[in-house]
């Protein structure tokens, strides 16, 4: 049936059932080769670029947010078409009616889309107002249930972020499917199995599985709509390597246009659409100048995403990201490379079109990758900062060899496994709550059960640890059950419905917690075990500071007495999340991440035993504390490599300054030792790794003159932002943390 | 039983980029008796600070750093002067050498002894720093004679060892056109001579000179620019 569509493709199990995976295996062309074939963008790319960057000026004139069309709901058919430049597009489709203008998204939450709109100096309508005034909100059904204990330890930070106000997000379609296979048979598939579900017993599960598929095939049904009113008919499925990426942008447009998540990741598409760029290439329809125009206006409308926030959003999740991930390279199974001519297409668009943040261009890193490949991933690192690397190696054993990232660092397989995204809770702070016998160390209010404020001066570590173990089981428990509320409520009232129309019908699920301070806590107790630390407490008998004799050893110098107190804690925290069931049966992960949020979590702590002052910020991710390394950086990447990657499946995050010449004399030592510290640290284990490779004297020099590097983009904790988005104190933050510098 | 030799060791930098080829893990040790104007380690000066390891100990920690070496990195013995204790490098060394990793020495040459030689022989690359480029400036702005030096080179090439040249660039002291060219014809009759490195003249240890209590004699000297160490570079047709 599809004779046209998938011709001169290899036959495979993929074209009887849903299987995108096999279809790469059995078609995709590994590349060895070095980025010498790519092309420059065409004055095409060019025109359109130059439109795009004037629209993000007066963007950034308007105080970031260009336009807000206050009076349409967002969802996939309900504004009308959007170009940036319509007779010279290649790939169509925007979020709202014009680029850059953002939509609202009340089904999250309406206050925060008031408080969004208001922000920025508009007003929600009166219409949209209207329109929810009967309707139950994500958020309304939240607080409906949330328990005083919940709203207690919400407000005081020792969890923060929770996804309880907007969409959840961490979410990833498998947007390929589209392409591959059109929406009708997808829809069919879908009704297939609403069928099988209604022959079973209809218990509380199987009616809420009818529904959400009543909800996925309805929502397939509007992806086609949209598609046509930009005049294309993706019922069937693409039948070049124009439309595949047309097909599949389409789909990913129809998942931004429904929810506003945190993280709308892409997946993993570069390889799966050489399969179409080869095809098309070796047919003569296109050259490799036309392959790269393609994809450099996929890239861009990529860029011109948005979402409306809130500034208390933006002071976690700073400088407007979409986290439109994309992974790329890694190996297959088989140990063939899944490296494509398309994946230095993907990274070559941060030449084409510039450095950027988005998508966040993630690379999938394996020993074993070509070594072509890992040196032009290099250099793009050191020439624009802007992609992040991941370890294959680590990652496929557990997802196989079709996984993508969402977000930052969460590994899932594509179309079959989804995450409930559960932001994070505040290790010293809860260390400092243990500490004051379940009192907030700032407000001096009780937050969990009320025992003695710690008695003695001297902190002894058995005695601390203990206490420590006690109020980490009232949290753990308490943050379980927050989550499963926040989960239930936003499956019923803001359900991701194209995104999961675009997964297995039965997926597995994760519940994915996390880890703030990491760092602060481990050298806080490796003080606490090896130098004498005496508390000192208030008026009122409340520990508010710590002085602190002697050295102890601190994390980020590979040495073991303290980086396995950062392993057990990790490895006590997720043990003790396992103790409380989760929603749906998801299972419990751990991510030591923090976004942005190190900084305004730091604000909310009070001094901590390892000398850290009250309000000071944290360190991101699993980041040691600034200033505290004494050999060098590769002995601060051993300790976060020493982490476990078994008790943190969600992702540990790491971010890596160093500057040019500290990396090397010249643009060739450069490569070979960025190449050699990825070998290296990967090899040990490790997770992930941001790679700045910057003088941290031009980023005073931004931060003093922001006219001087208007462009500046660097990595933070995984991702990648434009440094004049983040506020002043998160640039203090990124200027103060270490660079690896020579001396 | 014989004692454990202890090796005393101001510092470890684990990610070194310039002490040698790719990515080296860096010790400096502890102790030098030549007094370079320009020096920026002083505190590797007194023979009895540092901490104390015995080869093993400074082994395991190496051992850890070897998934970054790739094909060209390696361990980098600095200093202080290594030479002053090579009874301790050569049984750092032979572990090494039995583990496959690369290692070098970054010296002065200003020692020569019967541990040195055998040090000598088995370490894969020897940095050597030629400092000044007659007797009376190496007497004047080190404490040492030239000819010392010029006698490890010799040996250096007897045994075929591979060296690196490198000379620091100060302003007024080194920086001109007879001084390189002095220096290129000191070394001219070298075959294993592979590279000279000239470095360029750098005032980030002020601090360290006063948290010592220290003068440092240069504090007026300005540091040197990149042009003229290129330009310099030219003279000498140095690959760096």
């Amino acid at each position: 049936m599809n004779n046209n569509a998938w011709k001169s493709f290899k036959s495979g199990i993929w074209q009887e059932q849903i299987d995108v995976c096999d279809f790469i295996r059995q078609n995709y062309k590994p590349y060895y080769g070095d980025h010498s074939f790519l092309q420059q963008a065409t004055s095409r790319t060019k025109n359109l670029l130059q439109k795009f960057n004037d629209l993000l000026t007066e963007e950034k004139n308007s105080g970031g947010v260009l336009e807000v069309d206050v009076s349409t709901v967002s969802s996939i058919t309900n504004y009308e078409t959007g170009y940036l430049d319509k007779e010279n597009e290649i790939i169509v489709g925007l979020q709202t009616s014009s680029p850059l203008k953002r939509g609202v998204n009340p089904f999250g939450g309406i206050k925060m889309v008031r408080s969004s709109c208001e922000a920025y100096g508009y007003k929600l309508s009166q219409k949209v107002e209207d329109e929810f005034l009967y309707r139950t909100t994500h958020n309304d059904g939240v607080f409906r249930v949330y328990t005083e204990q919940m709203l207690t330890a919400r407000h005081s930070g020792v969890i923060t972020g929770l996804p309880d106000a907007y969409g959840r997000g961490r979410i990833i379609g498998d947007y390929r499917r589209v392409a591959l296979y059109g929406v009708d048979y997808l829809i069919e598939q879908k009704q297939k199995d609403k069928k099988e579900a209604g022959q079973k017993l209809m218990d509380v599960d199987n009616i809420r599985l009818s529904e959400e598929l009543y909800q996925q095939i309805n929502f397939l049904g509007k992806l086609k709509s949209m598609a046509e009113m930009y005049g294309y008919d993706i019922s069937k499925p693409a039948t070049n390597s124009k439309e595949a990426v047309q097909w599949l942008y389409f789909a990913y447009l129809a998942a931004i246009k429904e929810q506003n998540g945190a993280a709308m990741s892409l997946g993993r598409v570069s390889t799966f659409l050489d399969i179409y760029f080869e095809r098309d290439f070796l047919s003569g329809a296109i050259n490799e100048t036309g392959v790269q125009e393609i994809i450099d206006d996929f890239v861009l409308k990529l860029r011109m995403a948005r979402h409306l926030r809130t500034p208390d959003y933006n002071e976690l999740f700073g400088g407007d990201p979409m986290w439109i991930t994309e992974s790329i390279g890694g190996m297959s199974q088989n140990g063939t490379t899944l490296v494509t001519k398309s994946s230095f297409r993907f990274l070559n668009t941060l030449y084409t079109l510039g450095a950027a943040p988005e998508p966040n261009l993630t690379v999938l890193w394996s020993k074993n990758l070509p070594q072509p490949f890992k040196n032009y991933c290099a250099k793009v690192s050191i020439d624009t900062d802007s992609i992040q690397y991941e370890n294959d190696d680590l990652m496929r054993p557990e997802f196989c060899d079709d996984y993508g990232i969402a977000c930052c660092v969460s590994a899932m397989k594509i179309g079959k496994q989804m995450q409930f995204f559960g932001a994070r809770s505040n290790l010293p702070k809860l260390l400092l709550i243990a500490l004051n016998g379940g009192r907030d160390e700032v407000t001096g209010k009780l937050i969990a059960s009320e025992s003695e404020v710690y008695p003695d001066e001297i902190l002894d570590y058995d005695k601390v640890v203990k206490r420590f173990w006690e109020y980490q089981k009232w949290l753990c428990s308490l943050y379980v059950n927050t989550m499963n509320v926040i989960h239930y409520m936003h499956d019923k009232y803001a359900y991701e419905k194209i995104q999961m129309a675009l997964h297995d019908t039965f997926v597995e699920r994760f519940m994915a917690f996390g880890v703030a301070g990491l760092s602060v806590i481990a050298d806080s107790l490796s003080a606490i075990k090896y130098a004498k630390v005496t508390a000192i407490k208030n008026e009122n008998g409340i520990i508010t500071d710590f002085k602190i004799d002697g050295n102890f050893p601190k994390f980020g110098n590979d040495d073991e007495r303290v980086d396995k107190i950062a392993s057990e804690l990790l490895q006590g925290f997720l043990n003790e999340l396992k103790q409380t069931p989760t929603y749906k049966n998801a299972k419990h992960t751990l991510s030591v991440l923090t976004i942005t949020s190190n900084v305004v979590y730091g604000k909310k702590t009070g001094s901590t035993p390892d000398g850290r002052k009250k309000g000071e910020a944290y360190a991101p991710g699993a980041n040691p504390m600034h200033n505290r390394e004494e050999n060098g950086a590769l002995a601060s990447l051993n300790s976060v490599a020493s982490l476990p990657y078994e008790c943190c499946q969600d992702g540990i995050s790491c971010t890596f300054s160093i500057t040019p010449a500290t990396l090397g004399s010249d643009e060739t030592q450069q490569i070979e030792n960025l190449v050699c510290i990825l070998d290296g640290y990967f090899e040990k284990n490790a997770h992930h790794i941001n790679v700045n490779v910057i003088e941290k004297s031009k980023l005073i020099k931004a931060f003093e003159d922001p006219d001087s590097y208007p462009n500046i983009t660097i990595r933070v904790s995984g991702y990648a932002v434009n440094f004049h988005k983040l506020s002043r104190e998160q640039q203090l933050e990124v200027i103060n943390r270490t660079f690896h510098e020579k001396m | 039983m014989q004692a454990i030799i202890q090796g005393r060791i101001n510092a470890f930098q684990t990610l070194g980029t310039h002490d040698g080829p790719g990515i080296r893990f860096v010790a400096f040790m502890q102790g030098c008796k030549l007094r370079c104007i320009y020096c920026h380690n002083p505190e590797t000066w007194s023979m009895d600070s540092g901490k104390q390891y015995c080869a093993h100990e400074v082994l395991q920690k190496i051992i850890k750093y070897k998934p970054y070496f790739g094909k060209d990195g390696g361990v980098t013995i600095s200093g202080g002067e290594p030479l002053l204790q090579a009874e301790f490098l050569i049984e750092l060394f032979t572990l090494c050498k039995a583990y496959n990793i690369h290692t070098a020495i970054d010296t002065s040459g200003s020692i020569l002894n019967d541990d040195v030689v055998n040090l000598l022989e088995l370490v894969n690359l020897v940095l050597l720093d030629i400092k000044f480029t007659s007797d009376e400036d190496y007497m004047n702005y080190a404490g040492c004679s030239l000819e010392k030096v010029l006698d490890f080179l010799k040996l250096s090439d007897k045994l075929n060892k591979k060296v690196w040249i490198r000379h620091v660039i100060v302003p007024n002291i080194t920086d001109s056109y007879d001084n390189i060219m002095n220096l290129k014809k000191l070394i001219s009759p070298f075959k294993c001579v592979q590279k000279i490195e000239l470095l360029p003249f750098k005032k980030l240890c002020l601090e360290k000179y006063e948290q010592m209590g220290l003068t440092f004699k240069l504090l007026e000297t300005p540091e040197t620019s990149q042009e003229k160490i290129d330009e310099l570079r030219k003279l000498i047709g140095s690959e760096e």
